[in-house]
């Protein structure tokens, strides 16, 4: 349902991704490990359509489509959605209506009706109930104050509420607590099914031992080097990547 | 987006700029004392009123345009102007909404404000003035059951003449300035609220002002007076339509707020701002002034401006009164072109007097937007305090924003804090909305919304929907 053949990216010129090439299947869980710059947020970042990234040369296509003709939204409404590895903060901006508006535009892009503020409310509870969100979160701007944990649990939310077909989790675990990795991954676990791919860039095998992936890749100096199952994680975290 | 889509976007978006088709009778161009007397006459108005205008006017002689903004303004010619516009043959305010044109509904109409029985606002009774005059009240019966004068100013000269001869002048002075001078001197329609001793006035009362005739000034005056242990919420909303000439809308408005009484005072101002290069517009030059006369009184200012290609306007208020309260709560956007110059003045007089004033000032385009405010403590102003939050928001590089705030303290148990931020809109958070499916304008009409949210609050309930619609309009093509 992902493919990306042979693509060059630079940031204010600077090639980041090298000639990367990596296919994802329908409902397949690929888990992206590296080492620190070496370009896995830089991959993220591109598929989702961040502004300044230049594509010099490659593909990639999304259900057929061609992916990098798309503006962000479109992406998004398409069923891309990236987990940032650093939520973005919307001081002013209460986490329930934005969580409330960006389900609408979902809802919207696909010829349904707003949603009853009852029903969401509703869903809202339940949902964060399952990540250990207290409801009061919501009355509090997006992200603004959040601490690292709790923006990461803001994302999943997002991730659960939009019914996306493409997840990508940028470092997700990173910054949990021990419970709530272990919430955190339950969640996502319910999210698996047949029609729904995930990208995974982690540093630790503590998230795959929850969430089984079906193919692991190591990234380094910004294209795939190796490509294995999740014993490759086993290795890497006793190895690292020398 | 391509560059005719953008052009196309904008022309839409100020949806009030159509001119009403009706013929209009207008007393003849220029500034001088005939004219004058023949705007007093048209009112039907007594000799005091007269005589009051034309003192207004001889000091006006000696008086020049204030220079005190940063705008840049084409000269104005005063004598170039008409001062009075009416719809033809309207030698009365029509007693019933069956004698008033159906044009005229139709255009209140199509600008969101019914007026005929079966579709007013419910809970909201609206004065509406076209050009020089007043053209319907409603509910004007239904609040004269409980004392509350709520009609034209016109009327009130003649119906009322001691409540207006007893306040109006008396928190703006007529010499207060050029143009409140003016407003003194010419001052056509506007509207007149009395409410009496102990009455929480049971509906918001609006009035809607029109400018529809062109090369026409709009004199505005208002004057609210609320009675000890009396409140009241009132709301004016503004439009015109598109022309390529500049129109000068000069209003003043007073407020009297005796013991224990509370003035709630909300402007949605959306008179037209001129096109995307700058052409035509509103010149919005107001004087706005409340007095905190009794003590524990209370006037609260808030107003969403977002119109006008030039707005001077200081909506302030005098704390006279031992333990009173002033509040000014402001979001002023420009876009394209458009100036403005805003902010209040708390003058502190008495003792206990607290004021709040939280400022939002949001420039896109090629504008630029001052926040301009004075915190005055007088002498005997013991234990005074105030609290100014002034916040600027950004939209693109090419706008600039300003904040002005001057404090005068001669009282030395006060206290004055004062906090001040500018920010922009960063691509991070463009970006990270986008990916949540929000397209460029939704994802920054959201966070504009999300920054001036504290003072949509303030907004009576009625109208704070509408206003947060406004407040994306007005924005619309600054995404790059
Ligand atoms: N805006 C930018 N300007 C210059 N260099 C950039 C920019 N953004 C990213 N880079 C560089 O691109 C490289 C890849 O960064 P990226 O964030 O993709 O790494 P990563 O693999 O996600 O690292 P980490 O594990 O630390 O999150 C780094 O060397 C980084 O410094
Ligand atoms: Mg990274």
């Amino acid at each position: 349902m992902l493919d990306i053949k042979n693509l060059n990216v630079s940031v204010e010129d600077k090639l980041i991704l090298k000639n990367l090439n990596l296919s994802l299947g329908k409902g397949q869980v690929h888990a992206i490990m590296g080492p620190n710059g070496s370009g896995k947020s830089t991959i993220a970042h591109t598929l989702a359509g961040k502004p300044n990234y230049d594509v010099n040369s490659g593909e990639v296509s999304f259900n057929g489509e061609d992916l990098l003709s798309k503006d962000p939204y479109e992406r998004s409404l398409d069923g891309l959605f990236l987990a940032f590895q650093y939520p973005i903060e919307l001081p002013g901006v209460t986490n329930a209506s934005y969580l409330k508006q960006i389900v609408n535009a979902h809802r919207k892009s696909k010829n349904e009706t707003p949603i009853d503020a009852g029903e969401f409310l509703k869903i809202l509870k339940e949902k964060s109930k399952q990540l250990d969100i207290p409801m009061d979160m919501h009355s509090r701007f997006v992200n603004t104050g959040f601490s690292g944990g709790e923006k990461k649990k803001n994302e999943v939310l997002q991730m659960d509420l939009l019914d996306p077909s493409l997840i990508i989790m940028d470092e997700t675990d990173s910054g949990l607590d021990v419970d709530a990795l272990k919430s955190t991954a339950e969640a996502i676990n319910k999210l698996r099914n047949s029609d729904r791919t995930f990208l995974i860039i982690t540093h630790y095998l503590r998230l795959l031992e929850y969430i089984e992936p079906d193919f692991v890749h190591v990234f380094q100096n910004g294209s795939v080097i190796e490509t294995g199952d999740k014993s490759l994680a086993s290795k890497i975290d006793q190895e690292g990547y020398n | 987006m391509n560059k005719v889509n953008k052009d196309n976007f904008k022309q839409d978006s100020y949806k009030y700029g159509f001119v009403t088709d009706i013929e209009n009778e207008k007393i003849q161009k220029g500034l001088n004392e005939e004219v004058i007397k023949l705007i007093s006459m048209k009112k039907n108005e007594p000799q005091w009123m007269l005589d009051w205008r034309l003192a207004a006017f001889e000091r006006l002689q000696n008086m020049s345009v204030p220079k005190w903004a940063k705008a840049e303004i084409e000269e104005i010619d005063f004598q170039d102007l008409y001062y009075y516009s009416s719809p033809k043959d309207f030698k009365e305010k029509p007693k019933s909404l069956d004698e008033v044109d159906p044009k005229l509904l139709e255009t209140y109409e199509k600008l969101g404000i019914p007026l005929t029985e079966q579709k007013v606002l419910a809970g909201v009774a609206v004065d509406a003035v076209f050009d020089s005059v007043s053209v319907a009240t409603t509910f004007k019966e239904k609040l004269n059951e409980i004392g509350v004068i709520f009609c034209p100013i016109s009327e009130a000269i003649q119906k009322h003449p001691e409540l207006v001869k007893k306040y109006i002048g008396s928190v703006i002075p007529v010499t207060d300035h050029f143009y409140a001078t003016l407003n003194s001197a010419v001052f056509s329609d506007g509207s007149f609220v009395y409410i009496p001793k102990g009455v929480k006035c049971p509906m918001e009362l609006s009035t809607y002002f029109r400018i529809n005739a062109s090369e026409t000034g709009q004199f505005e005056r208002t004057l609210i007076i609320a009675d000890e242990d009396s409140y009241v919420s009132y709301l004016e909303g503004c439009t015109a339509p598109m022309r390529d000439e500049n129109q000068l809308h000069a209003a003043n408005v007073e407020l009297v707020a005796l013991d224990n009484a509370e003035i709630k005072y909300s402007t949605v101002q959306n008179w037209y701002p001129g096109d995307e290069n700058g052409k035509g517009g509103i010149y919005n030059f107001v004087t706005k002034r409340g007095l905190c006369k009794g003590k524990n009184s209370k006037i609260s200012w808030t107003q969403i401006e977002t119109g006008s290609a030039i707005t001077w306007k200081y909506p302030s208020c005098i704390l006279r009164g031992d333990n009173s309260t002033g509040e000014f709560y402001s979001v002023a956007i420009t876009n394209n072109h458009q100036q403005a110059d805003t902010g209040t003045k708390m003058i502190h007089l008495g003792k206990n007097t607290k004021s709040k004033i939280i400022s939002k000032g949001i420039s896109a385009g090629k504008s630029s937007n001052t926040y301009r405010g004075l915190v005055s403590f007088h002498r005997k102003a013991e234990n005074a305090k105030n609290f100014t939050q002034c916040d600027s928001l950004l939209v693109g590089s090419e706008c600039k924003a300003n904040t002005i705030p001057l404090t005068e303290n001669n009282s030395n148990s006060s206290s004055i804090e004062h906090e001040a931020t500018t920010s922009k809109i960063s691509d991070e958070q463009l970006f990270y909305c986008m990916q949540r499916g929000l397209n460029a304008e939704e994802a920054q009409s959201l966070i504009v919304n999300g920054f001036c949210k504290e003072v949509l609050q303030k907004l009576p309930m009625e109208f704070a929907v509408e206003a947060q619609k406004l407040v994306s309009i007005s924005l619309e093509g600054s995404v790059g």
